[in-house]
């Protein structure tokens, strides 16, 4: 069994989730207990596995592990069953893997109906997106993206608050929505290349004409962009997240977006290089807007939920930015703030979740004086605020701090102004917060009956304090010793970005052209 | 060596790690002792690196920190005369204030988390004058306020403390804005933030060919620097920070912290020195700092508030003599300041104790006899800060004065204006605290001196306040202003040009002369305006009622700053909000098209009549109407 896992580790860290959970999934509604028992030490034993054989091979160059068999045959086109780990997707995996316990863990007592099943499709989501993250075939990339929809969709809509039903199928359609035109560019590509395999796909889609590129281009652009989600693209995220329970809300924050910003970086710049640097720019503005106004939104929310939801709009602009900046620094910082956002704004989730299931209220008027009835909880939930609004030492700032030096040395022309802009982002994080903070959790008391403040009897038990430790060692590791995590990501990322700006065979012509006797 | 080096400020830390941790099953005794023997440690520490550092600089490198193609930040730490001279301000003022907090704290709630996170401070201030990067500085720079924040919000379950906290946060978040481009700026100039780095390339020749954008890069250094040591007009934190317990507003809002701006700019001065136009912008910003800040000071009646406007109005004058070029007098400042204003909170903080709790000094008087070591270490301060000739805070403050007054004549009459109102506002103190008859009997009555722990403090700070003098006794004055040659090494690091010989422009003693008389005059004025209580100082003050109330209610900065900064972005917030994503996006982009379908919807069904009749009666007319269209 060992060794057939470490050969087929990937397909097992895809499948072992899936199996499990249509086992889980079969378990009758009295032995719910059990059901969740089986899917957290399932999921744990994912993450123990994932650890122990990908930390022991060398991330520096080249894909770890990789797996490809022939598939099946579309219209006359192949699709292989490809599967790799590398340096742009191992800790992602790591992080999904990590997460999907922690989180089963934190909320096991907020699910009361069909507690069994709700497990169980965190399960068929944690396959899926091991899936997505691993595929190194567009065709089956595109099979595990749309794949992961379905049990997240069900979980907002069965599991979820009053709205749940809107926001489960704005959910669903909007990204559905992004997803059909990026489908019929990935099919087009695909016709020409003869393939679904990215590289043999790039090189097709260099002898396309400049506009169809570009035209190709946005189509994948908007699907990832509907995801991560970038500004205006984003109104989705808020609803999905205040009526998601908690978990949902853990695992969309922390892994789902990610899958957008990731998308960029493994497929829509290797397959269209010069159509992102000529929309470069243009992203990187959108990234800043996205930053500035998510932190404006979430600072004059009344829901602590929806907050920390529109938090993510202005964290992940940061990501995108990065990204957008074309440089090695930039890059390298968007990668570790996709970790940095997983673990900081996961466990904000999480910790407003532990705060709804004392309180039964999410609204800031409703609280005040938590610091007073719940230390320990003010505590972790302070040190999770500091590292999301990018304190040093914690890993939020690292991040930051790369994406804005990256894009100040970005090629393009507003760089300079866009990184500058980008810095107020760093000041409006720490205004809505601390603000948030300050109402909650310092001042007096609220002595109000029906205030959420009045229903907190119990400070944090040990299950949660076990769910929160390792979150707070993650967060002050990656805060002082960043290299553990940028170390594998280095060498794909300069290789991509040396690749994508080298001048196309094509575009070398013109230049030759252009130069002066 | 290198050892040592490190365990300056990881003593402190371990000390947070160990109280945080286990403080609340310890006593109040083990607590003290760790949180106050580890910083006491960290100073020996600190003195015996000194003692070998003879004019040079001890640079090690420990490990990486971050490192991403040429962005490389080491752990590393530099220990030179400024940043060891630094390191012995904050671990001997430090310690001796932690020493003090043991009494003053003693029968506080919480006294593990405050002990927690004062050497957690101690451990972020060192970080940031001995860390040889500018993000490592920015480490200890963001830390400090985050210890600044925990503490001011001490006090966490009152609605006062708490809003402090988060306006001292967000106002050093505004000038840590400033740091960050300023850092981006800096790395895309000299691919490098090592600061010897930069300073080493700042002193080859022909730096003019980046002028424009260095000049945009200190200033937004000093942007931050306006930030952490509140400046016009980032100074609206500092004396809110009050709220916190007074052994903070000594060692942070006084001593070491807010002066982190000051030692920002001496630390790059080679840099700064190149960017004439900062240089201006400094000395300006800095001398109306001076005098604004003394003005609001002159009527408070928190004894706290007077000494917090004061400490404003101080670091102005530090930045005023860093405008005019004068990094090692405007250090000085910084280091005799940093005795006798933790002085006069300590000697507050004593009085505040013995007053139980009250901070008003109209309800004070009369204290001289019942607090006699209060009243004899305050009187030393005092005489200090008013810049009576012979102490400490003369020889700075002339040296500032003087540079000022080369800079420009108005400069040095702001500062003159502002130091007869520091005099003005330290008399009336004095004369309200200690002098006079009683305002309230009954706390009067009740009062008695600190304990030893406190009283230990009060007199090596005035011990220190008295000696601090003779590291730089003005030449003008027949001294050798010995801090500039100690300092010469850090300040002109990698410059090859000699030491520019000092112009004696102007008459540096008569302007010391006018200066002194014009502030012992107001000394006077102040103490005869108050002796004899609230009665003399109220007429006055009704002959200028317009004038007296603007001050009184601190020029209303705060009602402008939230009437119209505030709430414009609160407005902005819910603008984007209400309008762009509910009505825009969500009401016309994303559910418009849902919208639409079901009104398409209802008005096809309109058709679904379910009657035969009015189906056959719209065939025939398709029929007609296709028949026409191929007919014709």
């Amino acid at each position: 069994m060992s060794a057939w896992i470490s050969s087929h580790l990937l397909t097992f860290l895809v499948f072992a989730p899936l199996f499990w959970g249509l086992i889980v999934i079969a378990f009758p509604e009295r032995l719910a207990p059990l059901a969740r028992l089986l899917a957290l030490l399932g999921s744990t034993g994912v993450f123990f596995i994932a650890l122990i054989h990908l930390l022991r091979a060398s991330p520096e160059y080249g894909a770890l592990f990789d797996e490809r068999i022939p598939w099946f045959t579309i219209v006359g086109l192949p699709v292989d069953y490809h599967l790799a780990a590398d340096g742009l997707n191992l800790w992602l995996v790591l992080l999904t893997t990590f997460l999907t316990p922690l989180t089963l863990l934190g909320t096991w007592n907020s699910i009361t109906k069909r507690a069994g099943a709700a497990a169980a499709l965190f399960l068929l989501l944690e396959a899926g997106m091991l899936g997505a993250l691993l595929a190194q075939d567009l065709l089956l990339f595109y099979l595990f993206w749309e794949a992961m929809l379905l049990p997240m969709y069900f979980l907002i809509g069965v599991w979820g608050g009053e709205d749940r039903k809107y926001a489960a199928n704005k959910f669903i359609l909007y990204t559905l929505a992004g997803s059909l035109l990026w489908l019929v560019a990935l099919l087009y590509v695909a016709s020409k290349a003869g393939s679904f395999a990215p590289p043999l796909m790039a090189q097709a889609v260099q002898t396309l004409p400049d506009k169809v590129q570009k035209t190709l281009f946005l189509a994948f652009a908007l699907a990832f962009a509907v995801k991560i989600p970038l500004f205006p693209l984003h109104t989705w995220l808020p609803d999905a997240h205040t009526e998601a329970p908690t978990a949902g809300s853990v695992i969309l924050a922390g892994v789902l977006l990610k899958l957008g910003t990731y998308g960029f970086i493994r497929f829509a710049i290797p397959m269209f290089p010069s159509a992102f640097i000529h929309y470069a720019q243009a992203l990187a503005i959108l990234s800043v807007i996205a930053i500035i106004y998510g932190a404006l939104v979430a600072m004059v929310q009344w829901d602590i939920k929806k907050l920390v939801a529109y938090s993510s709009v202005s964290h992940m602009g940061f990501v995108m930015l990065g990204i957008s900046s074309m440089t090695v620094i930039g890059t390298q910082g968007a990668m570790l703030q996709m970790l940095n956002h997983g673990i900081s704004t996961g466990a904000l989730f999480l910790l407003v979740g532990m705060l709804y299931d004392r309180a039964h209220t999410r609204m800031i008027a409703d609280f005040g004086g938590v610091a007073s009835k719940m230390p320990i909880f003010t505590t972790f939930f302070l040190i999770v605020t500091l590292s999301s609004i990018g304190l040093p030492l914690t890993n939020g700032f690292v991040g930051e701090f790369l994406i804005l030096n990256g894009t100040y040395i970005a090629g393009f022309a507003w760089g300079r102004m866009i990184a500058i802009v980008a810095t107020l982002g760093i000041v409006l994080g720490a205004v809505y917060l601390l603000w948030m903070v300050k109402r909650v959790f310092w001042g007096p008391v609220n002595t109000d009956e029906d205030s959420g403040t009045a229903h907190l009897h119990e400070d944090l038990n040990a299950r949660e304090i076990a769910v929160l430790v390792p979150i707070v060692v993650m967060i002050f590791w990656m805060g002082l010793h960043p290299q553990t995590f940028l170390a594998s990501s280095q060498a794909p990322v300069e290789q991509l970005l040396k690749e994508a700006k080298a001048p196309a065979p094509r575009m070398k012509v013109m230049q030759v052209q252009g130069v002066k006797p | 060596m290198s050892n040592i080096l490190a365990l300056i400020p990881l003593l402190p830390l371990l000390g947070f790690v160990f109280i945080g941790l286990f403080g609340k099953r310890l006593g109040r005794l083990t607590v003290s002792i760790v949180a106050v023997g580890l910083v006491a440690l960290s100073f020996i520490l600190s003195a015996v690196a000194f003692a070998h550092l003879d004019g040079g600089r001890i640079a090690v490198e420990y490990a990486e920190w971050m490192s991403v193609g040429e962005l490389k930040v080491p752990f590393g730490l530099v220990f030179d005369p400024l940043s060891g001279l630094m390191a012995l301000v904050i671990t001997g003022i430090g310690a001796l204030i932690h020493l003090y907090s043991v009494g003053y704290m003693a029968h506080e709630e919480g006294y593990a988390r405050y002990f927690a996170y004062l050497n957690l401070f101690v451990f972020f201030m060192l970080t940031l004058v001995l860390g040889s990067s500018l993000p490592l500085l920015f480490v200890g720079w963001e830390g400090v306020g985050l210890c600044s924040y925990l503490l001011i919000g001490f006090y966490f379950e009152t609605e006062v403390a708490a809003a402090a906290g988060l306006k001292a946060f967000l106002a050093n978040r505004v000038g840590d804005l400033g740091m960050i481009i300023g850092m981006m700026v800096l790395f895309a100039f000299f691919h490098t933030l090592t600061v010897s780095d930069i300073l080493l390339q700042v002193g080859k020749p022909s730096p003019e060919a980046g002028f424009g954008i260095l000049t945009f890069a200190t200033l937004m250094l000093f942007v931050g620097a306006i930030g952490k040591s509140a400046q016009i007009p980032l100074y609206i934190w500092l004396p809110d920070a009050m709220a916190g317990p007074t052994p903070v507003s000594a060692l942070i809002h006084a001593a070491t912290m807010v002066t982190a701006g000051i030692f920002m700019v001496c630390r790059l001065a080679p840099l700064f020195q190149l960017t004439p136009i900062t240089l201006t912008v400094i000395a300006w910003v800095g001398g109306a700092t001076a005098l604004f800040a003394a003005t609001i000071g002159l009527l408070q009646r928190d004894i706290k508030k007077v000494l917090a406007y004061s400490t404003v109005s101080q670091l102005g004058y530090m930045f005023l003599g860093l405008g005019a070029s004068g990094f090692a007098a405007g250090f000085f400042h910084l280091f005799t300041h940093a005795w006798f204003k933790a002085l006069l909170f300590l000697g507050a903080g004593s009085v505040i104790m013995a007053m139980h709790h009250e901070q008003d000094l109209f309800k004070m008087g009369g204290l001289k006899s019942k607090l006699p070591v209060t009243f004899w270490t305050m009187a030393i301060a005092t005489l200090c800060i008013i810049g009576f000739p012979g102490t400490s805070g003369f020889a700075s403050k002339d040296e500032i004065l003087y540079l000022a007054f080369l800079k420009s004549p108005v400069l040095w009459a702001m500062g003159v204006a502002g130091a007869c109102c520091t005099a003005f506002y330290m008399a009336r103190l004095f004369t309200l605290t200690f002098f006079g008859e009683p305002r309230d009997g009954h706390a009067f009555e009740h009062a008695k001196e600190s304990p030893r722990t406190m009283i230990l403090p009060l007199v090596v700070l005035a011990a220190g306040a008295v000696l601090a003098v003779f590291l730089g006794w003005p030449t003008a004055f027949g001294g050798s202003f010995r801090i500039e040659q100690l300092l010469e090494p850090a300040l002109k690091f990698g410059q090859s040009k000699a030491l520019e010989a000092v112009h004696h422009e102007g008459n540096p003693i008569l302007l010391a002369t006018i200066s002194t008389l014009l502030a012992l005059g107001s000394a006077a004025f102040g103490y005869t305006t108050y002796r004899g209580g609230l009665a003399v100082a109220a007429t006055r003050a009704a002959r200028f009622p317009g004038l007296h109330r603007l001050v009184l209610a601190k020029y209303y900065v705060d009602e402008a700053l939230e009437a119209t900064l505030y709430s414009f972005i609160r407005w902005l917030g819910n603008l984007m909000w209400k309008l762009i994503d509910v009505i825009l996006i969500d009401g016309v982009g994303v559910n418009g098209p849902g919208v639409m379908t079901s009104i398409a919807g209802d008005f096809t069904a309109l058709f679904q009549t379910g009657r035969v009749r009015n189906y056959t009666f719209g065939m025939a007319l398709g029929v007609l109407a296709l028949l026409y269209i191929f007919l014709t």
